[in-house]
């Protein structure tokens, strides 16, 4: 047992996985040599070698591309994605080719790969370096999209997208990388995918969140305790898609009410999905109408201006209190 | 200091070996054993009939849209026949000939364009990816199988095929410079037809040759007679005794002409001219390599019937198909199928049970909502 942060956490699980399964292999642009811009891969060349932590050209789509490859061969690439927002120059090999070879094979084919990327604010880095675009791969059939909110889960669930048969696109969200420590066993676990997490309980209110958003929700959650005597649930989604819904209803039947909390824009984002899922399976339990807080829907061109797009604490608040009047 | 050449000069050859009036260069000439020099022409004449059968079907309605290889033989099949069966090839979607070649069974490719996802299945022992679309997007899966096979010490050779268009996406330069860096076994076989669709090679780049675009990736670029199925074998079998001796990978430029459409949708009267067809159906790659054949003493009467008895009973075996299971859609999506695919799965299925009629489905017994009072109705 030792008190990691994410960045120390993932790289436990890349070890542990690598020296588990010899098909296991990272490609990336810095991944080896240089340990990946945020360290995740760090000092893994080293133990593995210059074949096994791959230091590629600086090309997205041949990164998934040729990793698309590698996974029909057998071997499990784990890629990396310097920052999500430049993975728009691979989606194609995601949409077109990782996310749909085992239906177009008929089962003959799969591919049993990783992409990570690390997503979201928290940087102060410029445009492309601070978006949160889950929703696009969260549409996509085949894919599974997860999203880890601290670093022991964050190392359970890559060591499970890892022995995942299927792609999954594992976002990583950089204001946790060295937010908080947290106790990580040296034994390897790992965390079912498609599986939510209630982190705190309460009859009152669901509040449902992941990545960097669920240390903002239970922010929220400890002042409608302490001030409004509300007790909320907190719901870690953990796993975007394929969308844990039976967790998510479950807790609205409880509640009556709920609020969603994602970094991603407002308009088709994951929390539409979440709420038409409440509609359809908790319609009768609510006893108000299901608030969304994200950020707006502009893109993201500006650091200077981040801490009034992505939700915070304050805005969870009062979108709680209003919920729970109502 | 004056400005000099680099050293070495960068050159690209141009290979032909036996020419559109029959011409032989002997110096050349590959050593093929008669037999499979006869299995060549055979898979030749296998890919043009069954080129023409489809767009007959097509016509007729009994299948969906395809894109022909007429005039394509020598291109695709000079190449794929460098292959053993254990080397990996990986197609864009105009190997039809090439395919078959491979041991894709001919009405697996008739349901592949039909529609049925079932034709996209390669067989367990089969090294081959199925048909890609997007155009140029399975280079890099290709240079990946490389890769793959190379790390885990595999004796691999990996061809991938792609046409004169795909030069211009971003993913074949990836794949190239992929390629190179790693120093991958691989040979890439350029078809170029001429046409993409509507737009001209000129049109396509203003490089003089495709293969020259090797050079910028420190790989060699060869470019063939396309048309001419010697020529065509013998840079193939070079270039894949080059990635087996681990030697690299290699671009061929196959310099061909698509005699007919696009695809069975398009219409290539819009855009290129009968002359032009004419003076390319001169240069056939079947004629040439029938007529070297003969003077070989390798022809061999009735061929074309027994090519043509096998096509009809591969489009019998095709048509016995029953229709396509809708509730296959929910197949192979994931590994296993998630609670929502099995509940849309369930919804597709009731909505099937309600027949071609959509009777309303017997409705289940519910709950009361809330606040609801539970009454007896009345029996009738």
């Amino acid at each position: 047992m030792a008190k990691l942060n994410m960045v120390k956490a993932l790289n436990l699980a890349l070890l542990q996985e690598m020296e588990r399964d010899g098909d296991v292999i990272i490609i990336g642009e810095d991944v080896g040599v240089d340990g990946g811009v945020f360290r995740v891969t760090e000092d893994l060349h080293r133990t593995f070698g210059s074949k096994r932590v791959i230091d590629s050209p600086l090309a997205e789509a041949a990164i998934i591309g040729t990793s698309v490859g590698m996974a029909l061969y057998g071997l499990k690439p784990v890629c990396e994605v310097q920052f999500s927002g430049f993975a728009f120059q691979c989606f194609h090999q995601i949409e077109n080719h990782a996310a749909r070879y085992r239906q177009r094979s008929q089962g003959r084919f799969h591919c049993q790969m990783v992409i990570r990327m690390p997503y979201g604010g928290g940087v102060r880095a410029l445009e492309h370096h601070t978006e949160s675009e889950e929703q696009f791969y969260a549409h996509i059939p085949g894919l599974t999209v997860v999203i880890p909110s601290g670093p022991r889960n964050a190392r359970a669930l890559l060591v499970s997208a890892i022995r995942n048969p299927d792609p999954v696109v594992f976002f990583e969200p950089k204001a946790l990388y060295h937010a908080a420590k947290e106790e990580v066993p040296d034994e390897s676990e790992a965390l079912p995918l498609g599986r939510a997490q209630v982190v705190r309980e309460g009859g009152d209110l669901t509040l449902i969140a992941y990545g960097a958003m669920v240390r903002v929700a239970r922010d929220a959650a400890e002042v409608l305790a302490q001030e409004d005597h509300a007790e909320c649930e907190v719901i870690d989604l953990l796993t975007i898609s394929p969308l844990d819904r039976e967790t998510v209803v479950a807790s609205v039947r409880k509640t009556g009410r709920v609020v969603i909390i994602h970094e991603a824009p407002r308009s088709f984002g994951p929390g539409a999905e979440i709420a038409a899922s409440i509609v359809e399976g908790a319609f009768l339990a609510l006893e108000a109408p299901i608030r969304r807080v994200t950020a707006w829907d502009v893109s993201f061109v500006g650091f200077a201006r981040e801490r009034a797009h992505v939700p915070d604490a304050g805005r969870v608040l009062a979108a709680a209190r209003e919920t729970l009047a109502y | 200091m004056p400005r000099k050449p680099l050293e070495p000069r960068f050159s690209v050859e141009y290979l032909s070996i036996l020419d559109a009036d029959g011409n032989l260069d002997s110096a050349l000439e590959p050593a093929i054993p008669p037999a499979r020099l006869q299995e060549l022409y055979r898979a030749m004449v296998l890919g043009r009939r069954l080129d023409e059968r489809m767009v007959r079907l097509q016509r007729q309605g009994r299948i969906g849209t395809f894109a022909p290889i007429k005039g394509q033989e020598a291109s695709q099949l000079g190449s794929a026949f460098a292959l053993r069966r254990t080397d990996w090839m990986v197609p864009s979607f105009r190997e039809t000939a090439a395919m078959v070649w491979r041991g894709w069974p001919i009405e697996k490719l008739l349901l592949f364009f039909s529609g049925y996802v079932e034709g996209g299945q390669p067989a367990p022992d089969q090294h081959d990816l199925p048909v890609t679309i997007p155009v140029a997007t399975q280079l890099p899966h290709a240079v990946g199988l490389a890769y793959a096979a190379q790390y885990r010490g595999d004796d691999v050779v990996v061809m991938a095929f792609f046409g004169d268009g795909a030069t211009s996406e971003g993913d074949f330069h990836e794949a190239l410079n992929f390629a190179g860096v790693w120093h991958v076994p691989i040979v890439f076989v350029c078809q170029n037809n001429q046409w993409a669709i509507s737009v001209p090679l000129k049109k396509q780049t203003h490089s003089r040759t495709l293969a020259q675009k090797a050079l910028a990736y420190g790989l060699p670029g060869l470019q063939v007679d396309g048309n001419d199925v010697l020529a065509v074998y013998a840079a193939s079998q070079e270039a894949v005794a080059r990635a087996r001796a681990g030697d690299g990978p290699t671009l061929i430029e196959c310099v061909t002409y698509r005699l007919g459409m696009h695809t069975t949708a398009d219409d290539p009267t819009k855009y290129r001219s009968e002359e032009e067809v004419r003076e390319w159906e001169r240069k056939d790659p079947l004629t040439r390599f029938a007529e070297y054949l003969k003077k070989r003493n390798l022809w061999q009467e009735g061929l074309e019937a027994q090519v043509g008895e096998e096509i009809t009973a591969a489009i019998q075996r095709f048509e016995a198909v029953g229709p396509a299971d809708p509730l296959r859609l929910f197949d192979h999506v994931y590994a296993d199928l998630p609670p929502h695919l099995a509940g849309q799965r369930d919804d597709l299925a009731a909505w099937l049970r309600r027949g071609p009629n959509r009777n309303p489905e017997p409705e289940p017994p519910s709950p009361p909502m809330r606040g609801q009072r539970q009454t007896t109705r009345w029996q009738s």
